[in-house]
């Protein structure tokens, strides 16, 4: 598959109180790879994802500067539709956090909100190929009107990303998916994550190494709001340029 | 030394001896106030009470014009109250940008909680009564009584807004929804019982209250009935009875209490079981709300 | 096109909902207006320094004074009394509950108590003509039908559970650790309670006295059915005397026509019922701030 430049930052900095959060940030991520950024706690990792979709504005006090380009247009530009960015750009979060309603009108939610749907037909029928896509189907098929509360932690991991599917973004931002879950559940969605990749471009974030490891094509390593690494998944692993990153 | 150490025995125990008490007296005022009013008012306890409307007879006399008026002012009151107050507090708490404008109209809420009833009564007095020329009809005794208890319902959906996560804020606007939708698909319905249990406690405030409607000039003697609102005939239903006058509960057992004749105030005692009954009602089951809200939650 | 829409509405949705809120501040302007308008009508007639000085208050009689120190007096002891019951109830109460008991205990016991707060205040006056007085002429023989005791003891029993609730409120606000430090240092739990815990909550606990005062200033159906419908200028707690709010509700009963001087009294007195509680109310507001800001 042919590959292209989805998302470039340039010069890109973040500040919360005027207080500088990511320095410079220079990257270039690539369509229908995955993605990893690495590093310590509070270097900088859920900030520069948070500011791909522009989660951030919903804080006070956030700024930016530089640019943050996707699909070759700055996203920070005044003219900016956030709305549409974030149908294009969606995220799953650290910890799973389903709508307290049924499975299935968590899934379609989103679908109500952006008018995806003529008949009720269509509707379930997307919701059934999110639910597929997501690898929670055949779990949940039969009691889509339970509450998502019902569900096990990886289960209700796995309906946030369905969830984020279904309204087709280009981009899926991933905040530390696993944090919260077991190893069983977890080695789940890294096999979800890897397929994913096919039809979607995956930033994920992680401070776990080896799951970098596993599921990555590239990665970047993120310190006190720099970039100080970025580059094939394989290359970091076996011969890192930097010697902190072998740390 | 013998001394000293009782001293130190009496200080470590006050608390818990002193308090017990004082939680105990408390509740046992309660208690007392509560037998002595079923024991002055219960055998005038009966369905001529509640069908008669007042008279100069007491063993006649009855609450009717008094109880249809309060679920008259109740109603009304309610339906002013829930629109107004949840609007002002999602205002306040979703949209409102921290700030002087923010900083005021929360200073301005909080004092309006604390202005005392009666200068809700000459506030209405003044507009409803004589400005809007209302007299002292039902509707202008509900948009007082609206006015005194808002400021509960604005600070209860505020509280309950509050405690919806972030995180669920967060999982709608990543999907793309903008703030209203957020707010009226997700945050409402998540907040709804904490909100409703605010709008139920200020129900219960508003029934019993009496000052600010004496001071509108609401009748303490009164032998009608608003018109009520089913007509016979198409479309079934009138609002005369907003124009009309009326009494509630509370100024009824007022007028009975202000009377020197004992008779009198077994009719009192008899009104105040039925008030306390309701308002006692209402207040649980705000509570249970309450509670309900605060389970589901925590079950996030 | 579709993004214009949902844009259009969600001004609209804004506006709506910011009109709901600034309905508050109207509230508050039209109080001002009304009270100062007829209050400046009055002033009138009447001069201020005879309002805030004469030792009368008979706008009802033919000799008519207009000296508004009778019903202030009785405003003020009414709430004394009621004060004194409601701090020492209502604050160890709140000590009890916040620090001794256990939580699921103090989950029970706040909302009963919360039931003071909502027995109708007409009943409260049923209670404190009719059952406390006839008590207190055991103790006081000579304590007339209508006295400032009875009503005064019985509304300190209504501002309890405001007292305990935000007090307890206040306290469980001090944060664990202080409370460590004060074990620490080999405090047992009575020096750690008046040693650390209600100094760190006071402003929390002066907030709650002060919103009771404003409460108990405000408070009419009690004072106007137990404490009388006669001015007395008296620090006799035994005596009849008539409070501000009873002043008002007496006139109100009345067919005063609108535009008489009679008619304006009553705007006279709210507004000086309206200053002493806005004074309060702001205090209270600005210390429950500190408290919440302290312990964020
Ligand atoms: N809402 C906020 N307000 C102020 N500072 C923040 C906020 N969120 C994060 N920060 C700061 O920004 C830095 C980076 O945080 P974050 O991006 O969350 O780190 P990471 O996800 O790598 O652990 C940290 O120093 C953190 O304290
Ligand atoms: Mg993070």
């Amino acid at each position: 598959m042919e590959t292209f430049t989805k998302i470039e930052a340039k010069n890109f900095c973040a500040y919360y109180n005027n207080k500088i959060a990511l320095k410079n940030i220079n990257i270039k991520i690539y369509s229908n790879k995955i993605t990893a950024i690495i590093g310590p706690s509070g270097c900088g990792k859920s900030t520069f994802l948070r500011s791909l979709n522009r989660m951030n504005d919903l804080i006070e006090n956030f700024s930016t500067s530089g640019e943050l380009l996707v699909d070759n247009v700055n996203i920070y530009a005044k003219d900016t539709d956030i709305i549409s960015l974030r149908k294009k750009v969606g995220m799953v979060f650290q910890k799973p956090n389903p709508f307290p309603k049924s499975i299935f009108e968590n899934i379609a939610y989103g679908l109500r909100i952006h008018k995806m749907f003529k008949n009720y037909d269509e509707l379930y029928m997307k919701v059934e190929n999110s639910l597929k896509e997501a690898a929670l189907w055949d779990e949940v098929k039969d009691d889509l009107n339970k509450s998502a509360f019902d569900l096990s932690g990886g289960q209700q991991q796995r309906l946030c990303i369905a969830r984020a599917l279904v309204i087709k973004p280009e981009i899926i931002l991933m905040d530390e998916p696993t944090a919260s879950l077991d190893p069983i559940s977890t080695a789940k969605i890294e096999e979800l994550i890897r397929k994913l990749k096919e039809h979607y471009t995956i930033v994920i974030v992680t401070h776990n190494m080896q799951q970098a490891a596993r599921v990555s094509d590239y990665s970047t390593f993120f310190m006190q709001g720099e970039m100080i690494e970025y580059d094939e998944t394989t290359k970091i692993f076996t011969a890192p340029s930097n010697k902190l990153t072998e740390e | 030394m013998h001394e000293e150490k009782l001293i130190y025995k009496i200080r470590d125990n006050f608390f818990p001896v002193a308090g017990l008490l004082a939680t105990v007296v408390s509740l046992g005022v309660l208690f007392v106030l509560i037998i002595d009013v079923f024991k002055d008012g219960y055998m005038r306890l009966n369905l001529q009470f509640l069908t008669s409307y007042p008279s100069r007879i007491p063993e006649k006399a009855g609450i009717l014009s008094a109880w249809v008026g309060t679920v008259w002012i109740m109603v009304l009151t309610a339906f002013l109250i829930f629109p107004i107050g949840v609007a002002s507090g999602i205002y306040l708490e979703e949209y409102a940008k921290p700030g002087k404008i923010k900083d005021f109209l929360e200073i301005n809420i909080s004092n309006l909680a604390g202005v005392p009833s009666i200068i809700y009564g000459l506030l209405g007095l003044q507009i409803f009564v004589y400005f809007f020329k209302m007299d002292r009809s039902v509707l202008a005794g509900a948009l007082t009584l609206s006015l005194v208890v808002l400021p509960i319902v604005i600070v209860a959906t505020r509280e309950a807004l509050k405690a919806v996560p972030l995180s669920l804020r967060e999982a709608s606007f990543a999907l793309g929804a903008n703030k209203l939708q957020t707010v009226v698909f997700q945050v409402l319905p998540s907040a709804f019982s904490g909100i409703l249990s605010g709008v139920i406690l200020a129900m219960s405030r508003a029934i019993g209250e009496t000052a600010p409607l004496i001071t509108i000039g609401a009748l303490t003697y009164i032998a009608f009935l608003p018109t009520s609102p089913f007509t016979s005939e198409f479309p079934f239903i009138t609002f005369q009875g907003l124009k009309d006058y009326f009494t509630v509960l509370p100024i009824q057992i007022f007028n009975w209490v202000s009377r020197p004749q004992k008779a009198f105030h077994s009719n009192a005692a008899a009104g105040i079981i039925i008030l306390l009954v309701i308002s006692l009602f209402i207040n649980f089951l705000a509570i249970y709300l309450r509670i309900k809200f605060e389970k589901y939650m925590r079950r996030r | 096109m579709k993004i214009n829409k949902n844009k259009i509405i969600e001004k609209i949705s804004e506006g709506a909902l910011f009109i709901s809120a600034s309905l508050s501040i109207f509230v508050t302007i039209g109080i001002i207006l009304v009270l100062l308008f007829e209050t400046i009508e009055f002033f009138k007639e009447v001069p201020i320094i005879k309002f805030l000085t004469e030792k009368q208050w008979t706008p009802l009689f033919e000799d008519k004074h207009f000296g508004i120190l009778p019903l202030l007096n009785a405003t003020i002891l009414t709430s004394l009394i009621a004060m004194v019951v409601a701090i020492s109830f209502g604050l160890t109460i709140a000590v009890y509950i916040s620090e001794y008991i256990k939580p699921e205990q103090r989950m029970i016991i706040k909302p009963i108590m919360e039931i003071l707060a909502v027995v109708p205040t007409v009943v409260y006056g049923y209670f404190a003509l009719l059952f406390v007085t006839p008590l207190l002429r055991k103790i006081f023989p000579d304590i007339s039908t209508f006295n400032a005791l009875s009503p005064g003891i019985v509304m300190g029993f209504m501002i309890i559970p405001i007292i305990a609730t935000l007090s307890d409120d206040a306290m469980q606000a001090v944060p664990k650790w202080l409370r460590e430090g004060g074990y620490a240092l080999g405090a047992n739990k009575f020096q750690v309670t008046t040693g650390v815990v209600i100094p760190s909550a006071l402003s929390g606990i002066m907030a709650s006295f002060i919103l009771g005062v404003s409460r108990a200033i405000g408070e009419t159906m009690i004072v106007t059915i137990a404490a009388g419908q006669m001015p007395n200028l008296t620090f006799n707690v035994l005596e009849p005397m008539e409070t501000i709010t009873a002043y008002i509700v007496q006139v109100s009963l009345g067919d005063t026509p609108a535009g008489t001087l009679e008619f304006k009294t009553i705007f006279a007195a709210g507004m000086t019922l309206f200053i002493l509680t806005f004074i309060l109310n702001i205090i209270s507001y600005f210390l429950k701030n500190k408290y919440r800001e302290r312990y964020r």
